[in-house]
């Protein structure tokens, strides 16, 4: 699950599911900070935004799943995204931020540095993320928007929660 | 409410309506009906036929008005009733359900499927009519048993109307059949200061003018039976006096009928409104709202009772005090709200009947189900589970059990094989026990397949359990030829896994020659579980007591290094594989030495004893199992998690999960502390 992503340069999207993606992503978005790098998370999957407490490790998991909370006596898997897009893992304080997100009934949390603001993105705003070849095995990212003080990302959360047990069952990340 | 909730509504009571219809005629095929049997079967089917002509299923309604027919004249008695009847309308039954299923899932029954049974129904319907008939009323026009007309006496409970029931309806119902004279009778009626707008004071008497069967007039007041006092009896006098019969055996006859329709009319009415007035329908999604948070509120509890142990004890005495008194009404509590799931395995178990039936024509095979224990009770998620495994081991034994007859007879047996399931409470747990008097596993021949297989080296030597075991392995099969049956192999491994994901266990006694026993342990309920909180470095994991063995803290001298095994401890003469769970997780920061930490022995299914080593014990708790697959995954060793006193989230370990991953590490990959599996 090592991959050589930069997250501005996001790899393996087709033609078809970026157009896709350009078409069908627009609304709010909440964008959150890692590093320099701005991400957009779909409002309407936001659920709630906390602070960072600690998790409940899970054995065998992908290095960027930070392991489990208790969200009210709902046990919910929280996913470092800096890892996830193949960054070290995040050195979590208080200070970090936790967005909860819903997609069907699936509930997860994703680590971030920070929460800085909301935009508005109209349907003609969302470009294509690049063609970066097929050596990547899966598109986080659903869009990129430009915008006055830099890029943001938008973040293909169907993708980020799409994780199997294949995915989980992956024998490489457990050492790693 | 909306059409597809009433059709929902709808396909629910059916399928239970369908159960009771089951059960009714088991009781009919093996001698035990009353006089109610057949005419609660006859309810449930006018039931079902009723709902179906609502929602326009119009080839279910054909099937159950054939049924219908048959038992209106089995519950007059114009026909006598006998085993090939009871197999005609399990037929009918189970095509029934099958049209119900498809109706439910959208899909397209055959056209035709139905045709042979109607058929057969209306044969049976016929019979009586033509041959018996005869002989017994020659050349009378009117079959003596129908009278000229029924005086019905006819008085509504107030629930009749509170139900929305309206006597104005009956009544024309009744006038569809013949003609009616209807007399309101008032003496009940109070004066009008005292009269409740809600109450029932009027009664009525109808004479309906009309040869019709007792069951047409039934009919009609078939949905308010449980709210009236009805008495049905015969005008008959005249017309019996006119046809052929005597006329002073005339009332002697006629008297006990009538005698014994009321009878039959008033305990029935009785017997079925009880049931009625003590039971409610519940949606399930409520119940497992009740079940949630109590069980946060039996962590609520831990965290206080937990922050009180911090408090120095002679500040509040009080608080103590009450806290335990808590804790009690919460455990008592909580196992009111889990008594609400629990369901009888009856619901799981009446599916069986069927099967066999289906299975035992399908191979030519004559195989008796005999069902023991069926009102044991257990949480409803491991009732509707249990299906599929039960599924599994019944096709088992009737495929590869159970001899055919002659086989069966050249072996000194009865040519009829029994199969006997069984369900019962003991110590907390549930156990269902299949058996057959087939022929038993034959452990030669399955030994010779997993050599052949390479499953066994050819030279291992097996005790009789370890062989028993091989059934269990993946992708193992001795059918010689696969059947459509049974034998692809991929049934007792599945089996096993699904009895394993309820919490269960399964074992296996066999006799090669005279049967074969299943064995299946559940618990009662999966939402709560007595576990031993152990802490492994920085986590803290939860350990079912229902697995544990022992707990001790071993001598240096005890562990011994095994090549390219791990480390074995040695307790009493015998040698139990060490399994560190921190290296088995992962964990950092936690005690290596094992003479340092605890070893928690535990029992699995098939690798035997494991011994855990975590780094100490917190404590025995009952915990609220939640599950980790819903927003995350299923991960092998771990069972579910819970939420401790403290707020923090504690995995539950799930011990065959971790003997059965220990086998496969063993045999696959080297990055783990490798044990010997029981078979390797």
């Amino acid at each position: 699950m090592d991959l050589p992503m930069n997250p501005n340069a996001q790899p393996a999207s087709f033609g078809a599911q970026a157009a896709d993606g350009a078409g069908g992503t627009a609304g709010q978005f909440i964008t959150c900070t890692l590093d320099a790098a701005e991400f957009g998370i779909d409002i309407m999957a936001v659920r709630e935004i906390k602070g960072w407490t600690e998790t409940t490790a899970i054995p065998h998991a992908p290095s960027w799943i930070r392991g489990v909370i208790n969200l009210r006596g709902v046990i919910v898997p929280i996913l470092d995204l800096r890892a996830r897009f193949g960054m070290a893992a995040t050195s979590a304080t208080p200070m970090h931020v936790v967005v909860i997100i819903q997609i069907g009934a699936r509930l997860a949390g994703l680590l971030v540095d920070a929460v800085s603001d909301i935009i508005d993105v109209a349907p003609g705003e969302v470009r294509p993320v690049p063609e970066m070849g097929a050596q990547a095995p899966e598109c986080l990212l659903s869009g990129l928007v430009p915008l006055e003080r830099g890029m943001v990302a938008l973040v293909s959360l169907d993708a980020l929660l799409n994780f199997g047990e294949e995915v989980l069952a992956m024998p490489a990340t457990l050492n790693a | 409410m909306s059409f597809d909730h009433l059709r929902a509504t709808y396909f629910e009571e059916s399928a239970e309506l369908l159960e009771s219809a089951y059960a009714q005629l088991s009781d009919l095929a093996e001698g035990r009906e009353d006089g109610e049997t057949v005419h609660a079967l006859f309810r449930a089917i006018h039931s079902i036929k009723g709902g179906g002509g609502a929602f326009g299923f119009d080839r279910l309604v054909r099937l159950a008005h054939g049924m219908e027919t048959l038992l209106d004249l089995l519950r007059e008695g114009t026909l006598p009733l006998d085993a090939a009847q009871v197999a005609l309308l399990l037929r009918g039954a189970d095509a029934l359900a099958d049209l119900l299923a498809a109706e439910r899932g959208g899909t397209a029954v055959a056209a035709g499927f139905e045709d042979a049974l109607m058929q057969a129904f209306r044969i049976a319907a016929e019979a009586p009519a033509g041959a018996p008939r005869v002989v017994a009323a020659p050349a009378t026009a009117a079959p003596v048993d129908l009278p000229e007309g029924w005086r019905i006496d006819f008085r509504p409970r107030p629930e009749l109307f509170r139900n929305a029931n309206e006597p104005l309806l009956l009544v024309r119902q009744l006038q569809r059949l013949g003609p009616v004279t209807v007399t309101a009778d008032l003496t009940r009626l109070p004066p009008l200061e005292r009269m409740e707008a809600e109450d029932a004071y009027l009664d009525w008497h109808f004479v309906l003018q009309a040869a019709v069967p007792r069951g047409s007039v039934e009919e009609v007041f078939e949905f308010v039976a449980d709210d009236c006092e009805l008495t049905i009896s015969p005008i008959a006098a005249e017309v019996v006096a006119e046809a052929d019969t005597p006329q002073e055996a005339a009332p002697a006859e006629i008297a006990p009928v009538a005698a014994q329709a009321v009878a039959a009319t008033t305990p029935q009415a009785a017997a079925a409104s009880q049931p009625a007035a003590q039971s409610m329908r519940v949606d399930v999604q409520k119940i497992d709202r009740l079940v949630n948070l109590v069980g946060e509120m039996v962590i609520g509890q831990a965290m206080l009772v937990q922050h009180a142990g911090s408090l120095p004890p002679d500040l509040c005495p009080g608080l103590t005090a009450g806290l335990e008194t808590l804790s009690q009404h919460l455990r008592e509590l909580q196992e009111g709200v889990m008594s609400i799931r629990t369901q009888p395995v009856k619901s799981v178990f009446s599916r069986m009947p069927r099967l066999v039936r289906e299975l035992s024509a399908q191979l030519g095979k004559d195989v008796r189900l005999v069902v023991t224990g069926e009102s044991t009770e257990i949480d409803k998620t491991v009732v509707e589970q249990l299906a599929d495994p039960l599924t599994h081991l019944l096709r088992n034994a009737l495929d590869h059990g159970i001899e055919t007859p002659d086989q069966r007879e050249a072996a000194g047996k009865p040519r009829q094989g029994t199969v006997h399931l069984s369900a019962a409470q003991r110590s907390g747990r549930i156990v269902i026990e299949l058996s057959d008097d087939g022929r038993g596993i034959d452990r030669a021949r399955v030994l010779a397949r997993a050599r052949e297989r390479g499953l066994v080296a050819p030279d291992a030597v097996l005790s009789e359990s370890e062989i028993d075991e091989l059934i269990f392995l993946p992708s193992f099969s001795t059918a010689a030829t696969v059947s459509a049956v049974s034998g692809r192999g991929v049934g007792m491994d599945v089996v096993r896994r699904n009895i394993q994901a309820l919490g269960g266990r399964i074992a296996l006694e066999s006799r090669f020659g005279s049967g074969s026993r299943f064995l299946l342990s559940l618990p009662l309920t999966l939402a709560v579980l007595d576990g031993l909180v152990v802490s492994v470095g920085r986590e803290a994991y939860i350990l079912p007591i229902a697995a544990i063995v022992e707990s001790l803290r071993p001598r240096p001298e005890d562990i011994h290094a095994v090549v390219g095994r791990g480390d074995v401890l040695s307790i009493r003469g015998a040698y139990i594989p060490l399994l560190p769970l921190h290296r088995h997780f992962a964990v950092p920061e936690a005690e290596a030495d094992p003479s340092r930490g605890i070893v928690v022995i535990v029992e699995t299914d098939h690798a035997g004893q494991l011994g855990l080593l975590v780094d100490d014990l917190v404590g025995q708790q009952q915990v609220v199992v939640k599950s980790l697959e819903a927003n995350y995954g299923r991960v092998e060793g771990i069972g579910g998690a819970t939420i401790l006193g403290d707020g923090r989230v504690a995995l539950i370990l799930d011990i065959p999960g971790l003997g059965l991953g220990q086998g496969r590490v063993a045999a696959s990959a080297p990055r783990s502390p490798a044990t010997p599996s029981a078979l390797q």
